[in-house]
């Protein structure tokens, strides 16, 4: 039975890749919430340059998730869908508003006042968004989701009404703010706005310190069973996002804008490999693991073979829109340094 | 018992509301690239506007669609878990290169969209071109999937009703596929265009010298006639195809109440359940029989040969009546059109009767394409997976569901207006007409 680990894996990766695209286009909406002073309307504008062009092909990855979940582990699936329906409705919610009032924003002819309240709900949505899913990533981990005969036994709020998803919720909110600041450093040439992302990112970075510690106290406190945290391999993950992390922020305090770019998505890739490395092998702690959700493995066998052929088709296709859109692509400037 | 009425509504209502973005996002990069390559071969400037134009309506509906479709792939496990619990590996392959056919349709719209000034011509042409095939491309995989909830295959059922031997390869060549796959891409082109000449055909009664919007209502029409003529054939083979496969959905389509040979084909008419009679249909005798089974003496099977509790519900009947009433008036639009093009000197009518019917046509598509939704999955009902699985024992334990249902109506509606907004500004500044108070504004 090593196929659904394979899947498993893969899963992994797309929600580390969507984290690392997807979640910078969210905490794009976190700084156009918080653009105030002189310059707050360019912010706003270069955040809205960044993420136009890609944010749709960034969304895809979260589909990818999704469809994975449910056509190779359809038990998993189902125990999250029932359990987890309302912080994933609100997920939604957030995801439907983000979209259209990003568009309606880009495109709409209205004068001034229309705009700012698309862009209003932009920058909400964007903030509550990533909220719900670290929530759902939280109660997944925590152990307070029970199943009894492939029957959900814990109701629709408890699993994640409390403290450690929450935290979970709000760290996952900083991760992507930090994340998107850094590579908003890199999507422009002038000068006054690169210091002002920069600044912002040490800041969001502080945040992510802050509620990490508070998700660990938190994940302490509560009752449940608690699977973070535990073994070797979860404690060499979380050692190497402390160093990756701190690289990162020495980076900002240089300035070397390109390489902050690169090891900020490697601090968040590290992140949530650990999570992963620390689930494993439950999907919901503590009652559904790779094992016992799998679907037969020739399912899984296909979804790899067709998953296998697409990646060569999309590999090239997305290495086109970086190319053409991430003025500076991160391979090229990296040999110029 | 309620709840579950809820979950239904909720996701009859999701669904109708993602088809029409659905819809426009395979049919509108069609047209968009056909302006586009005229503007290149011509360098006429007119096409250069329209495809800006055209390109600018199709990112905003595109956006739409996306972030819908998104709410649908949860909804259904949401929604319907164990459905998902026993249907998702089944169908993992037209689900799993779905997701590949959303990455491409992603990825160049944005290359599309914002690499005018960055990409050679032939390339951006090819892009606009990959959105095209990838949006139908992934029609074809998600209606692949709704076929295979219709006519289940590739999996055998054990004694406890659990799925064993699944066969994700047997699933997905489905012979109940092909012909809701067509039936689909037809009717989402003709929808789109017919809409989409109906907008054009507004500008025109108001501005008829604007030479852009000639041109607009004509690559629409090039697209809405010749798939208005071929849907008719399309639809007579699918509803063969529903008949040899579901013959109580048929039945149901058709209000058939009583089996009979030599049945009728009826338009209109209200069925009564109780009687087995169906009263006020015109009638054609022995035409359903011929048209579902290939002879006038032909026995169609009538809802009485099901339990009454397997009926499905007599949306169905009007469902079907209304797309039909639909087809046949939009068929009219394009005979007109047509005939006009072949003895009036291969032009298309542009007189204010024509252009004033388009208008009236241009909602008639999307109109048909919810009521022939409306067939497939209500008459679908009692199941979820035809003959395996029932919808109540398939929906979320979950109590309370109104309330999902309705924040997501009110969600939805609100989008909806917010949609016609956006998009009626973006008519009022269009192309190729005298300055609008909008566009005054804006150079301001």
């Amino acid at each position: 039975m090593i196929l659904p680990w394979i899947t498993a894996l893969v899963i992994l990766i797309a929600l580390i890749v969507y984290a690392i695209l997807g979640g910078a286009d969210f905490g794009g909406g976190v700084w156009d919430l918080l653009a105030s002073g002189p310059r707050a309307g360019r912010h706003r504008d270069l955040i809205a340059e960044a993420i136009a062009p890609v944010w749709e092909a960034n969304h895809v990855w979260l589909i990818v998730v999704i469809v994975l979940l449910f056509a190779c582990f359809p038990l998993a699936f189902a125990v999250i869908s029932i359990s987890l329906h309302v912080p994933l409705a609100l997920m939604l919610l957030g995801i439907v508003a983000r979209g259209a009032s990003f568009v309606f924003r880009h495109y709409d002819v209205a004068a001034d006042p229309v705009q700012r309240r698309w862009g209003r709900i932009f920058a909400w949505s964007s903030v509550i968004t990533p909220i719900f899913l670290g929530i759902c990533v939280g109660a997944v981990s925590l152990g307070a989701i029970r199943v009894e005969g492939e029957q959900v036994v814990t109701g629709y709020f408890a699993p994640w009404v409390r403290p450690f998803p929450i935290a979970v919720g709000f760290f996952t909110l900083t991760l992507f703010a930090f994340l998107a600041a850094v590579y908003l450093t890199k999507e422009t040439r002038d000068p006054e706005l690169q210091e002002d992302f920069r600044n912002r990112a040490l800041l969001a970075q502080l945040w992510v310190v802050v509620l990490a510690l508070l998700a660990a106290f938190a994940s302490r406190g509560d009752q449940a069973h608690v699977r973070l945290f535990e073994g070797l391999v979860p404690w060499l993950f979380t050692a190497l996002a402390v160093v990756i992390a701190a690289v990162a922020t020495w980076l900002l305090f240089q300035r070397r804008f390109t390489w902050a770019r690169v090891v900020a998505a490697a601090q968040v890739a590290a992140i949530v490999a650990g999570w992963g490395a620390s689930m494993a092998p439950y999907l919901v702690a503590p009652d559904i693991t790779i094992e016992n959700a799998a679907a037969p493995s020739n399912v899984h066998l296909i979804v790899l073979v067709v998953l296998g052929v697409g990646a060569f088709v999309l590999v090239p296709s997305l290495l086109l829109l970086y190319r053409i859109f991430k003025r500076e692509p991160i391979f090229e400037t990296l040999e110029r340094d | 018992m309620d709840d579950i009425l809820f979950a239904r509504l909720q996701m009859a209502f999701s669904l109708g509301f993602h088809i029409i973005f659905a819809s426009i996002g395979i049919a509108m990069p069609v047209l968009m690239v056909f302006a586009e390559r005229l503007w290149m071969t011509t360098g006429d400037r007119d096409y250069y506007e329209l495809t800006k134009a055209w390109a600018k309506g199709t990112a905003i509906l595109i956006a739409i669609g996306a972030a819908s479709g998104t709410v649908l792939s949860f909804e259904l496990g949401l929604l319907f878990p164990t459905f998902m619990r026993h249907a998702g590996p089944v169908i993992s392959m037209p689900f799993s290169m779905e997701g590949f056919a959303f990455f491409a349709e992603a990825i160049f719209l944005g290359i599309y969209l914002y690499a005018w000034n960055r990409i050679s011509p032939r390339l951006h042409l090819l892009s606009g071109v990959l959105v095209a095939v990838a949006g139908a491309l992934s029609a074809v995989f998600v209606v692949t999937a709704n076929a295979w909830m219709n006519h289940p295959i590739g999996f055998d059922l054990d004694e406890n009703g659990n799925f064993v031997n699944v066969d994700p390869v047997a699933a997905v060549f489905n012979p109940y596929a092909v012909h809701e796959i067509v039936h689909m891409l037809v009717a989402a082109y003709m929808a789109t265009g017919i809409l989409v000449a109906a907008i054009h055909a507004f500008i025109l009664l108001r501005h008829p010298q604007s030479a852009l919007h000639r041109k607009a209502f004509g690559l629409a029409m090039a697209m809405v006639i010749p798939m208005t003529i071929i849907q008719p054939l399309v639809g007579d083979f699918a509803a063969r195809q529903v008949a040899r496969f579901q013959p109580l959905k048929f039945a149901a389509m058709e209000g058939q109440i009583r089996t009979q040979t030599h049945a009728p084909l009826r338009f209109g008419g209200f069925p009564d359940y109780e009687t087995g009679e169906t009263h006020g249909a015109i009638e054609i005798p022995g035409m359903l029989s011929f048209l579902g089974f290939g002879s006038a003496s032909a026995e169609v099977r009538g809802l009485e040969e099901w339990p009454r509790e397997d009926w499905p519900h007599p949306l169905t009947h009007y469902g079907f009546q209304l797309m039909v009433l639909c087809g046949v008036l939009l068929l009219l639009h394009t005979l007109w059109a047509t005939f006009h093009w072949l003895f009036r000197g291969r032009r298309l009518p542009d007189s204010r009767a024509f252009l004033w019917a388009t208008v009236f046509a241009g909602p008639l598509g999307m109109i048909a394409i919810e009521a022939g939704w409306t067939v497939t999955e209500v008459g679908r009902q009692p199941w979820v997976i035809y003959d395996i699985l029932r919808i109540k024992e398939s929906a979320t334990p979950m109590p309370g569901m109104i309330v999902p249902f309705i924040v997501t109506l009110v969600v939805y509606l609100g989008l909806s207006a917010a949609v016609i907004l956006v998009m009626h500004r973006q008519i009022r500044i269009a192309p190729g007409l005298p300055p609008t108070d909008v566009q005054r504004e804006i150079a301001r």
